[in-house]
């Protein structure tokens, strides 16, 4: 599972700089989710992927038992995935203004000041 | 609970709900506003007191044990920043009250100022790796929308860069956040400096100090990763860039020096070369932009960037003077240069343009304005007894001391190159005769803009001023707070408490 993550995260990553290295605007900002979807992959990954038991800490013990996944990973994704939605969502909007201003979505062209 | 640590981040949240329930009247708005800013300068103030003597401030967050909970730490360097920061605000309040058209004011723009203060405190004053992330988010998700407001053309196109180019930066953070927990199973940066002291030096450790370099260098508009801040920087209204200008990227430059001083310190012999380089090529390629551009704004944006050379310089020695020499460099600096952009507004204003071409003859149209400029430009470019000058001799000395002749050879240059581009701005907007076929010059400054647009501007000059002729003092702070920075452990200590403390 750990393997197929870390292929699929890869992939991720490959992809979303490939887009950001567009010209087009549009492939660009869908560059960046599909980065910030790679690091939230990378981040949950990192808590351990069990389903061996909740991580409760057991009377007496000092710590969950080693095959529970950490659930704090998961909270910090949770975290970041609603950060990067509303960053996202703001991306698309400012994309949408910004084309059709300066009527084109080639970053190239959008060099010169109107 | 600590709440000097608190007060920092509640007054901005405060003041931003109240600006957002005023918002029908202009007037109330801008009163909670300025009262908003002058109650954050007031905590910053307090917390600089406590902190003064040495002590470390520390409040866990709900009570969470570190390195468990999220810490939030003061030391002097992070409450020195705070206190800047609340500074800047303050002024930037007043300079908008006519630096800004009522649109912008109508569409959010005062809770957008206190919620960017908030996260620019919070990323300050934060001990958490994550949480250091979630406060960038704040602060860039206000920042945002502040580069776009009003929505010019030019604008929009300044702000797609300047998103992209850090979300990019998040991305990266996120990641080494993500494989730093994966390696020691926490973030509090504390605890992390303990348990990456049980780590061998290479391997994923030094992959996470790479993704954050990578990260913070493009908030800091490092070299070779600078390249959104000439294009977005000079597009927003002049208070709005004053800030940008004044806090964003000395925020990624703080988040380097913290995280390399506390967390990744084993590998100095690696990054201190590496930073170096960085430096002297940031220097050069800033200053260098700055020379082709006839726009004073732009001028101003490139110089921002040939700046943060010199606080990685120190960084990138690493000795106590060196670092001294950054947090001097790195405080003085936030007032020249959010003091410049603020002249600036108040150029266009009088000369009615930012282009050089266009202006002229300001020395006669505004004396004060012209001595408004010449206080921070001189600063800028270094020389004494201005505030930019010991910053820079700090450095100089620094590099001298640990045999770095390369290193200083270039910032001498750079800093020479500095004052040609000031010398510029003042023979082209101050003396020249104004160019003719510009129309007629606009109407002399009424006294409410006087007081608006150059009495931030003053008061910042006057600060420049007091901090060179009182160069021991900030000097003494700067010292001690490097020193503060050079030992880790008195760091790991008031954190975490007895427990990692002497390991």
């Amino acid at each position: 599972m750990t393997l197929l993550l870390a292929l699929a995260i890869g992939v991720l990553y490959a992809a979303g700089t490939y887009l950001l290295l567009r010209r087009s605007a549009i492939r660009v900002v869908f560059g960046l989710a599909l980065l910030g979807y790679a690091s939230n992959l990378l981040v949950f990954t990192a808590g351990r992927l069990s389903r061996e038991g909740p991580p409760i800490v057991p009377e007496g013990a000092v710590a969950a038992a080693a095959t529970s996944a950490d659930p704090l990973p998961q909270a910090l994704v949770l975290t970041a995935i609603v950060i990067g939605f509303g960053v996202q969502a703001f991306a698309l909007v400012l994309l949408k203004r910004t084309c059709q201003e300066a009527g084109t979505d080639d970053v190239d062209a959008m060099r010169e000041e109107g | 609970m600590n709440t000097l640590l608190v007060l920092p981040l509640l007054v901005p949240l405060a003041t931003a709900a109240a600006t957002i329930l005023l918002a029908r009247s202009p007037r109330a708005v801008r009163t909670a506003s300025f009262a908003g800013a002058a109650a954050s300068l007031g905590a910053a103030v307090a917390l600089l007191g406590a902190t003064r003597d040495g002590t470390i401030l520390v409040t866990q967050a709900g009570a969470w044990e570190a390195p468990f909970g999220i810490s939030l730490v003061a030391d002097r360097f992070a409450a020195a920043m705070v206190l800047v920061a609340a500074l800047l605000l303050a002024a930037v309040v007043v300079s908008s009250i006519r630096g800004l058209d009522g649109a912008r004011e109508r569409a959010g723009y005062h809770p957008l100022l206190h919620v960017l203060s908030m996260g620019v405190s919070g990323a300050f004053l934060t001990g958490d790796l994550f949480n250091l992330y979630v406060w960038f988010e704040v602060m860039l998700m206000s920042s945002f929308v502040l580069v776009s407001l009003g929505g010019e053309r030019a604008q929009l196109q300044g702000a797609l860069k300047y998103v992209v180019l850090n979300l990019v930066s998040s991305a990266l953070f996120l990641a080494g956040a993500g494989l730093l927990y994966g390696s020691i199973g926490t973030l509090n940066m504390a605890g992390a400096a303990v348990a990456l002291r049980e780590l061998p030096a290479q391997g994923l450790p030094s992959v996470v100090a790479s993704l954050f370099l990578l990260a913070f260098g493009i908030k800091a508009a490092a070299f070779p990763l600078f390249f959104w801040l000439p294009a977005s920087y000079h597009t927003p209204p002049m208070p709005v860039a004053a800030l940008f200008a004044g806090l964003l990227t000395k925020v990624g430059v703080y988040a380097l020096v913290r995280v390399l001083t506390l967390v990744f310190v084993r590998d100095t012999a690696f990054t201190g070369p590496l930073l170096l380089a960085v430096a002297a090529l940031t220097m050069v390629t800033g200053v260098l932009g700055a020379m082709a551009q006839g726009d004073v704004r732009k001028i101003l944006s490139f110089h921002i960037v040939s700046q943060i050379g010199y606080m990685l310089m120190g960084l990138g020695l690493g000795t106590r003077l060196a670092l001294a020499g950054t947090v001097f460099y790195v405080l003085h600096h936030i007032v020249v240069k959010a003091n410049l952009f603020l002249v600036a507004g108040a150029m266009r204003r009088a000369g009615g343009s930012f282009s050089l071409e266009k202006l002229g003859s300001l020395l006669a149209r505004s004396p004060l304005l012209a001595a408004a400029f010449l206080v921070p430009a001189v600063s800028l470019a270094g020389l004494p007894p201005l505030s930019g000058f010991w910053a820079k001799y700090l450095l100089v000395r620094a590099g001298l001391e640990a045999g770095n002749g390369t290193i200083v050879a270039v910032s001498l240059a750079v800093s020479l190159l500095t004052l040609f581009s000031m010398t510029k701005i003042w023979n082209e907007a101050f003396w020249k005769p104004a160019p003719a076929g510009a129309g007629a010059a606009p109407a002399p400054l009424s006294a409410a803009e006087r007081a608006s647009l150059l009495g931030p501007v003053l008061v910042l000059g006057a600060i420049t001023v007091a901090i060179g002729l009182g160069a021991g003092v900030l000097y003494r702070f700067a010292d001690a707070a490097a020193a503060q920075l050079l030992d880790p452990e008195l760091y790991v200590r008031a954190v975490l408490g007895a427990r990692g403390g002497g390991t």
